[in-house]
């Protein structure tokens, strides 16, 4: 129920997000309207009526303690539940030797790409402006960083969210399941621009991602020809994408 | 403690002199009353400007990029269509505007000048200069937030929250003295909370009436006492970041530019050590405000006394240890998100004795429904909300996906207008009469209580749902974004609602108004309450009592005791053969 709220889940981990989401969203549901119904039952029962006196209590020892602990315990077993998910998607990266570098700058993302020599920092680096392409079934890491003020990049699609730093580099990752064309936009304030920084991501079953990669990653060192065709191998679903690669020029700026 | 007390009082009346002026009694007055009353009008002005920026925002979000009317006086340049600089600049100082010079101001600085020393029986506080200087410090700091409305380059546009380097480089953000004058004001105004703070614990601690021992005092006493200390330990930290903001943009220093070798999480960590604390700040008065209300119109004690004030205590000492989980996602090491989960589920708990306790003091009531009556349940359901929605940003996975989404929107309003501006619209109605001695209208509280309820849910609660579709805060314009074009229609039925929120306040105005000029004279205790307040004239003279200050023989909410043949017992009523 109530799957309408959330966008489609297409990652791994974003059944565990979603999963902890519905039990929370249960738990306090139940709770609200418990207490609800409660409420609104004592303003109609105890209303003023004529003659009545009103009930003199201090309070009730049993009662306070049975609703300090219901709530403490409901929410030790959300924090158990929690943690482990958090250590899982935060704090550990699954073996995997795709890696994408993603720079964000006012109002673009940049995904660089290692190219043929499976290095960063060599001139054989893809670099594309506002487009990233991974393939499904396979761990993403993402090496993020920010060029100027703090950004965040967001999937929602894959319940995925960080914030990218100038000045420091974040490991994250995502493993994508169903091939498609999501929308990551920045989700921390970054400036004027900050509405409509967006980048797409094409997630490509395996062997469209390698034909995809064939034809983008695979050039020689020569950035300007690797322009001559973005992202042919797009899903069917997918506009023809207006992003161009751009140059390597710089490295991070510390 | 009481001899002492009572001793410094008689000195204190000496050198005091009834006919002071005008400048001494309306404008530089010591009186906490008139102190009080200052703040109450700074803090409803102040919102009458944050309410228009509020407007301006939800407008553009419905109908984006479309002239407002009447804005196009203002934006001749672009004919009332928002730009993205405007709607950055609205948003940022609409939050910045309610947080710092409207609740604060009204909830600590109006409630808490005014109840402080006629609660506790005290003919003023420990410090009138003192006190007299943090108004006097507070108003310029508001006067310099607006100012930064005419300079070059327009206010701050970084968000209340300043994150840096956007808003320590002037070229990211192309402001430049409106982000200035952001850190002198609320530098200056930190400064003047200080001063108020100081004086609130001095005054509680020092000048209580004979017998008014610390569990004898009124909760909204207790929860402004540990807001005071909050304020007192927290201020310092934001003006200290803001000073340091400050010197980053103008005298080249390099806290917080990465380029330079400065950190940028330093001040997500500064500003949210004292963010959080600053969260309690703003519900914690009203929280007590609540709970002064609900007993006197349920005519019966407030449900588990003891449990409410150890409960603000445990928020108090809780609050300092949570504020990480405002940066999960922000690069902070995910290893303390783990420590913050787990303090920020604790911190639940004693909301919810709080919540609890409300309920049990309705439950045998005799329950009558004045304006300050229907605001103080208003609080209790919409803080229900706002406390329930806080659970799914304490699950640090689920937060992964909310941070930064309406849903933080949904619940911060759910806690600041549902919880700190209902406490604030009831501690108004309630404390009225003895305010200014005169009644409020009934008939158009009600029509105010009803229309505000009803708009402010129409506007915020699918706040929720846009934010869960994933919503992002501080867009310009939603329809940019291809997932979020099926959920456009909520946003103008939000904005509909804001609107009849927004103008629903133009009938407190005029009931705020009237009343004050031509309102039915109050009687000394128009609601028979027991706190020592109402002892007291409507208004309170100048030194608040007659020639000797009340002896307090009881705790404050001895309603329909069966000590006496009526349903209330004033706190210094002595009762002969009374074992309380």
């Amino acid at each position: 129920m109530l799957n309408w709220w959330l966008p489609e889940n297409v990652a791994t981990f974003g059944d565990e997000i979603d999963w902890l989401f519905h039990l929370i969203y249960w738990i306090t549901g139940i709770t609200f309207v418990l207490v609800a119904v409660t409420f609104l039952a004592f303003l109609f029962l105890y209303r003023d009526r004529p003659g009545r006196r009103a009930r003199y209590t201090h309070g009730s020892t049993p009662l306070e303690i049975a609703w300090t602990v219901t709530p403490t315990l409901i929410l030790v077993v959300l924090t158990f539940l929690s943690l482990p998910a958090w250590s899982r998607i935060k704090m550990s990266m699954p073996q995997t030797d795709f890696v994408v570098q993603v720079r964000a700058k006012q109002f673009n993302w940049e995904f660089t790409y290692p190219g043929a020599d499976g290095k960063f920092g060599t001139p054989d680096d893809k670099t594309f402006l506002d487009e990233m392409h991974v393939p499904t079934g396979k761990p993403v890491r993402i090496n993020l960083g920010a060029r100027d003020v703090i950004h965040s990049f967001f999937v929602p699609q894959f319940r995925f969210k960080q914030d990218a730093v100038p000045g420091r580099e974040i490991a994250a990752w995502f493993e994508v399941r169903k091939p498609g064309k999501y929308e990551a936009p920045c989700a921390e304030l970054c400036g004027f621009g900050h509405s409509g920084m967006k980048a797409w991501v094409f997630a490509h079953a395996g062997a469209d991602y390698d034909t995809w990669a064939a034809e983008n990653l695979k050039g020689e060192a020569a950035p300007a020809a690797a322009g001559a065709k973005p992202a042919d191998a797009t899903p069917a679903d997918a506009k023809p994408a207006d992003a161009k690669p751009v140059k390597t020029e710089e490295k991070a700026k510390r | 403690m009481s001899a002492t007390t009572v001793h410094g009082h008689a000195a204190h009346a000496e050198h005091e002199h009834h006919d002071l002026g005008f400048i001494r009694t309306y404008v530089f007055s010591t009186d906490h009353k008139m102190i009080a009353k200052q703040f109450l009008f700074m803090g409803l002005f102040m919102l009458i400007i944050g309410g228009a920026l509020a407007l301006v925002v939800r407008w553009q979000l419905a109908w984006p990029e479309t002239p407002v009317p009447g804005l196009g006086m203002i934006l001749t340049e672009t004919g009332g269509v928002i730009e993205p600089s405007h709607y950055n600049m609205a948003f940022t100082m609409h939050a910045t505007i309610m947080i710092f010079f409207v609740v604060m101001p009204i909830l600590a600085g109006a409630f808490g000048n005014f109840l402080i020393p006629l609660q506790i029986g005290a003919r003023d506080m420990a410090f009138p200069t003192l006190n007299m200087l943090s108004f006097w410090t507070t108003f310029p700091a508001a006067l310099i937030m607006i100012a930064g409305f005419f300079v070059p380059g327009g206010h701050a546009a970084a968000g209340w929250t300043s994150y840096t380097p956007l808003s320590s480089v002037a070229q990211y953000t192309g402001v430049n003295w409106g982000q200035n004058l952001w850190c002198i004001s609320l530098f200056v105004m930190g400064v003047g909370s200080m001063m108020g703070s100081i004086n609130y614990i001095t005054t509680i601690i020092n000048m209580r009436a004979p017998g008014m021992s610390l569990f004898r005092m009124p909760l909204a006493l207790w929860s402004l006492f540990i807001t005071a200390i909050l304020l007192l330990l927290a201020l310092p930290v934001l003006t200290s970041a803001a000073a340091m903001l400050l010197f980053d943009r103008t005298l080249g220093t390099n806290w917080f530019n990465p380029s330079q070798g400065g950190e940028p999480l330093l001040w997500q960590h500064l500003f949210w050590y004292f963010g959080h604390p600053e969260v309690y700040i703003l519900i914690l008065p009203a929280m007590g405000i609540a709970s002064e209300i609900l007993p006197v119109f349920c005519r019966k004690p407030i449900f588990g006394y003891h449990a409410m004030a150890f409960s603000m205590i445990g928020i108090a000492f809780l609050s300092w240890i949570v504020y990480g989980h405002h940066m999960f996602v922000s690069g902070m090491n995910p290893m303390l998100g783990l420590t913050f989960t787990i303090t920020t589920m604790i911190i639940a708990v004693p909301s919810a004795i709080k919540t609890f306790n409300w309920l049990g003091t309705l439950w045998g009531g005799r329950i009558t429904f004045p304006p300050p009556m229907l605001f103080a349940l208003g609080f209790v359901s919409m803080f229900v909300i706002g406390g329930l929605s806080g659970i799914f940003m304490a699950s640090t996975p689920v937060d992964i996906y909310i941070q930064d989404t309406y849903f933080i929107v949904a619940h911060i309003h759910y806690v600041v207008f549902g919880g700190s501006i209902m406490g604030a619209f009831a501690a108004i109605y309630f404390w009225f009469p003895k305010m200014f001695g005169r009644m409020t209208n009934n008939a158009l509280g009600h029509v105010h209580f009803w229309l505000t309820i009803v708009a402010f849910n129409v506007t915020f609660f699918p706040m929720h749902i846009i934010g869960v579709g994933g919503q992002m805060r501080r867009i310009y314009n939603p329809m940019q974004y291809e997932f979020l074009q099926h959920q456009q229609h909520w946003n103008v039925i939000m904005t509909v609602g804001a609107l009849v929120l927004g103008f629903s306040q133009i009938l407190f105005a005029i009931n705020f108004l009237m009343s004050i000029a031509s309102g039915k004279k109050a009687p000394a205790n128009p609601w028979n309450a027991n706190t020592l307040e109402w002892l007291a004239e409507s208004p309170p003279p100048h030194l608040n009592w007659g020639p000797r200050i009340p002896t307090v023989y009881r705790g404050p909410y001895e309603y329909s005791s069966p000590e006496g043949p009526e349903d209330w017992l004033p706190q210094d009523r002595l009762v002969v053969a009374s074992s309380s």
